[in-house]
């Protein structure tokens, strides 16, 4: 028997449901700061006074958000496919080698505009190389790619020590990073734009051109999904592996095709990291971006508009979260911590908790709006 | 003087905007076999899941035994003496019988005491009834008409008095059929009250005592089962006249489309599913499997489409080989003039998430038609899907809506318009009128003996006895695995219904 619920409009689906979902996320994350001694509407005041109040403020927002639209398209589009990509952390952290080699041979050379194509593909290329491990096991020996992507994140976090430490460093720094590198690896910033609408000057922000690559990977990942051939055989072995059978659909080759444009996407992440800010290959570059990206399409609903916006209302929580433990002191790193995990909790993993709720509202307040459409539902 | 066992005054159930059930009034007298049909989505199961508590009705009033009770869940419901058997089986597959029984009514903390409990009760209710099963197998060994069994069991078991059965005899052979109403008109001798509902008007004729007719959530008519006929019957739940014989001319028959030689199938535990199985399908005809569910129809036809690969055997779709052990591939099969409608539209034919329009290029997606470069053509696409949308009556008639808003028959036609329409040569069918309402099922025969005469060639597989009898030019029965006869349209329901249980084949083998 189905359940006859009745559609809701886009609107409410898209935008209503999200917005609730992250109402309650905040009411309970300000029963907490409450908890904790601390007035939650200032606290809150806070949060967005520093994620957007000044230019500076923006602009670290916007480099955050660069960072989770990668690594929420990267997770999104292995979720068409009906596959869980936790391994985003993993592939971009490798990627950060494909970037890194690419910058180091380049840097000196040529200006940042003919190191960055290649720097692009170099990530594209390590991201997906690191994808492809998992993708191929699940494809031919059925291993989980949940349980392998997890272990590849260990793996990369090992790995890339023992190259950035044993190979990579030079003698003489005491860090364990590359050397700095130099003006062609360095991409251009954007703050200016920021600057334009009239806030104060932004001195060190490193919001950068990486942003305009993740809006075009964007732009891409919506072609990708719901225009091209490809796509569709994505989408139909997302959702439902027999029928993609029935259609001729090559289970190996989705399986494998969808994980490795996940990896790539994943692993452009690390472009922002190395060459929009450190200008360096660094230990742990991906940072927790790689597993903020789950959240960020579970709650954008694995389509690119829904990701931009919701990676926005991550990097809030970042940038502004980080204002917030430097101006109340109750409130630690730690807090900012659990008020993104609730998000996570009330915007990802609880998305449909209010949506039978909204449902019948619609349908009881205006049965035209919700259509005909569940009428004729399967069981008598 | 007759007294109702339930009554139900003035039911009504809204989901969202859809009114499944209106002011629906039903009486059932205690004693008596009571039948409930209606097309899919008619309101039947909704009005039993409300008599069983698993919805609470807006409005109306439930009587059982002339008082009103209100049921707000199973256990109200059979708290009041109702019982349910479900189309689906409710049963532990690797539970014995007799767990299964006292599985949410155990007495005790521990098992010990409810088990041997139990064991005494159920052997007292097997006696009475006649009801034989062993209370220690294992359910997933026992045959399904033996599981239903224990389903009936289960419910009086927990003292229902009144015993709602869904779609009883949807997975039954015409011999377990029988034997399920023996049984049925045993319980009423004893004074139980039963509910049939059914989508078969011949069984409703056979076993019942009145019948209601529901239609788009009303109660249209309620009958006494001799004063009706199953005209009527039909009539009243299409609303219209129906057209119950499908009429079609000879076969012409010509050369061999299709031929299938040898073929072995497994399943993945291993099991032996299609044994050794030949047989030919020529241009113009319909060559029709019957056969109970679970006697290798599926997998034989999952082999053909190229779905599953065959241990061994050889086929020939025109004369040319198809590598069915190996490479073969669904897609290449369709581009080779092999359509595919798969007996599970939900989970194979369609992807019931989709929009109507991106399923009707479902495996012809590689087509370039509906391509532009390497973007799908959504243009060319949308102009197909509403040219299809109106060749084939699909309502509503809109190719943006999601598939799963469809009705079941409508979904049918949305497979078979895509597949139809790409003028295969052969096109093998499964199930095709399974969840499909009387309306629909008229269009879809009529398609089918229309591609038999334009000289396709058909593979028909159905667990419907009728419609095979009804469409076919040949008649193969599969049992265990092996074609066990062929007979011609004109064979009688029992003689195919004696093949279907292999009685002649354990009467070869003696």
């Amino acid at each position: 028997m189905s359940t006859p619920y009745a559609k809701l409009p886009a609107w409410a689906d898209y935008g209503l449901i999200p917005l609730i979902n992250l109402a309650v996320a905040f009411i309970v994350a300000g029963l907490v700061v409450l908890l904790v001694g601390e007035n939650p509407f200032r606290a809150a005041a806070i949060l967005v006074e520093g994620a957007f109040g000044r230019g500076q403020g923006i602009a670290y927002t916007l480099f955050y958000a660069t960072n989770f639209i990668f690594t929420g398209l990267a997770v999104a589009v292995a979720m068409h496919a009906g596959l869980f990509n936790i391994g985003g952390e993993g592939q971009a952290y490798v990627a950060g080698l494909g970037v890194g080699l690419v910058c180091l041979a380049l840097d000196r050379v040529v200006p940042w505009y003919v190191t960055f194509p290649f720097a692009i593909a170099g990530a594209a290329l390590f991201g997906a190389a690191w994808a492809f491990i998992p993708a191929y096991l699940q494809a031919k020996r059925g291993s989980h790619i949940v349980i392998t992507t997890i272990m590849f994140n260990m793996i990369a976090a090992s790995l890339m020590i023992y190259v950035l430490r044993d190979i990579l460093k030079p003698e003489a720094m005491q860090e364990v990073k590359t050397r700095m590198l130099e003006a062609g690896a360095q991409l251009p910033r954007l703050n200016w734009i920021i600057e334009l609408f009239g806030t104060a000057r932004i001195r060190s922000a490193p919001f950068n051109v990486s942003f305009l690559l993740a809006l075009v990977m964007a732009y891409l990942v919506w072609l990708l999904i719901w225009r091209t051939k490809l796509g569709y055989e994505i989408r139909t072995f997302g959702f439902s592996q027999k029928a993609a059978r029935y259609a001729g659909i090559s289970e190996v080759r989705v399986t494998i095709i969808a994980m490795l444009i996940s990896g790539a996407l994943a692993g452009m992440m690390s472009i922002n990291a190395i060459m929009g800010d450190q200008h360096s290959v660094y230990v742990d570059l991906a940072g927790g971006a790689g597993f903020i990206g789950i959240a960020v399409a579970l709650m954008g609903r694995a389509h690119p508009v829904g990701i931009i916006l919701a990676s926005i209302l991550f990097g809030m929580l970042y940038q502004g979260g980080a204002e917030l433990s430097f101006e109340m002191p109750a409130i630690s790193r730690d807090m900012i911590v659990i008020i993104q995990g609730l998000v996570i909790l009330f915007a990802g993993a609880l998305e449909h908790m209010f949506r039978p709720y909204i449902q019948t509202l619609f349908a009881s307040i205006s049965p035209k709006s919700v259509g005909m459409a569940a009428v004729k539902g399967e069981g008598a | 003087m007759a007294e109702a066992a339930i009554e139900l005054i003035g039911i009504s159930k809204s989901f969202g905007a859809v009114r499944a059930n209106r002011d629906i009034n039903l009486e059932i007298t205690r004693g008596t076999i009571h039948g409930i049909v209606g097309e899919n989505g008619a309101g039947k199961s909704t009005l039993m899941s409300i008599l069983y508590g698993f919805y609470q009705a807006d409005s109306g009033e439930i009587r059982v035994n002339g008082k009103p009770t209100s049921i707000k869940s199973s256990n109200d419901a059979i708290a009041t003496g109702i019982g349910m058997v479900h189309q689906h089986f409710m049963l532990v597959d690797n539970f014995t019988v007799l767990e299964n029984i006292i599985l949410g009514a155990e007495s005790d903390a521990l098992l010990k005491s409810s088990i041997a409990k139990a064991r005494s009760e159920l052997e007292r209710l097997e006696r009475e009834y006649g009801l034989e099963v062993d209370p220690d197998a294992i359910i997933e060994e026992l045959p399904v008409g033996l599981q239903q069994r224990v389903e009936i069991l289960k419910a009086l078991y927990r003292g229902a008095e009144i015993l709602i059965l869904d779609e009883p005899t949807g997975v039954l052979t015409p011999a377990e059929a029988d034997h399920l109403f023996r049984i049925l008109r045993q319980l009423k001798e004893q004074g139980k009250t039963i509910v049939l509902i059914t989508h078969k008007l011949r069984e409703i004729m056979a076993i019942t005592d009145s019948v209601s007719v529901m239609r788009q959530g009303t109660m249209v008519a309620t009958r006494e089962t001799k004063q009706t006929t199953v005209e009527e019957l039909a009539e009243l739940m299409v609303g219209r006249r129906v057209l119950l014989r499908v009429e079609k001319g000879e076969a012409r028959a010509g050369e061999v489309k299709l031929s299938v030689k040898n073929l072995v199938v497994k399943d993945q535990r291993g099991v032996t599913m299609v044994d050794d199985v030949s047989f030919d399908v020529r241009a113009g005809e319909i060559v029709g499997i019957a056969g109970v569910a679970g006697n290798g129809q599926s997998e034989l036809l999952e082999a053909i489409s190229g779905i599953r690969k065959a241990v061994s055997g050889s086929v020939t779709l025109d004369g040319k080989p198809i590598d069915l052990t190996g490479a073969a591939d669904p897609g290449e099969l369709r581009q080779r003039g092999l359509a595919h409608v798969p007996e599970d539209r939900h989970h194979v034919g369609l992807v019931l998430a989709f929009e109507e329009n991106e399923n009707s290029i479902l495996g012809y997606h590689n087509d370039k038609r509906y391509l532009k470069g390497p973007l799908l053509d959504v243009d060319a696409i949308m102009a197909d899907a509403k040219d299809k949308i109106a060749k084939y009556d699909i309502r509503p008639a809109n190719p943006r809506l999601r598939t799963a808003n469809f009705s079941g028959g409508n979904q049918q036609k949305i497979v078979l318009a895509r597949e139809i329409e790409q003028d295969p040569g052969v096109l093998i069918v499964g199930q095709p009128t399974r969840g499909v309402d009387v309306g629909a099922i008229e269009f879809i025969h009529k398609r089918l003996i229309a591609m038999r005469d334009q000289g396709k060639a058909v593979l028909l597989v159905s667990v419907e006895l009728d419609e095979i009898r009804s469409l076919s030019d040949r008649i193969l029965v599969m049992f265990a695995g092996r074609v066990v006869g062929e007979r011609g349209p004109e064979a009688s329901e029992g003689e195919l219904g004696l093949l279907m249980a292999g009685v002649e084949q354990k009467e070869a083998a003696e």
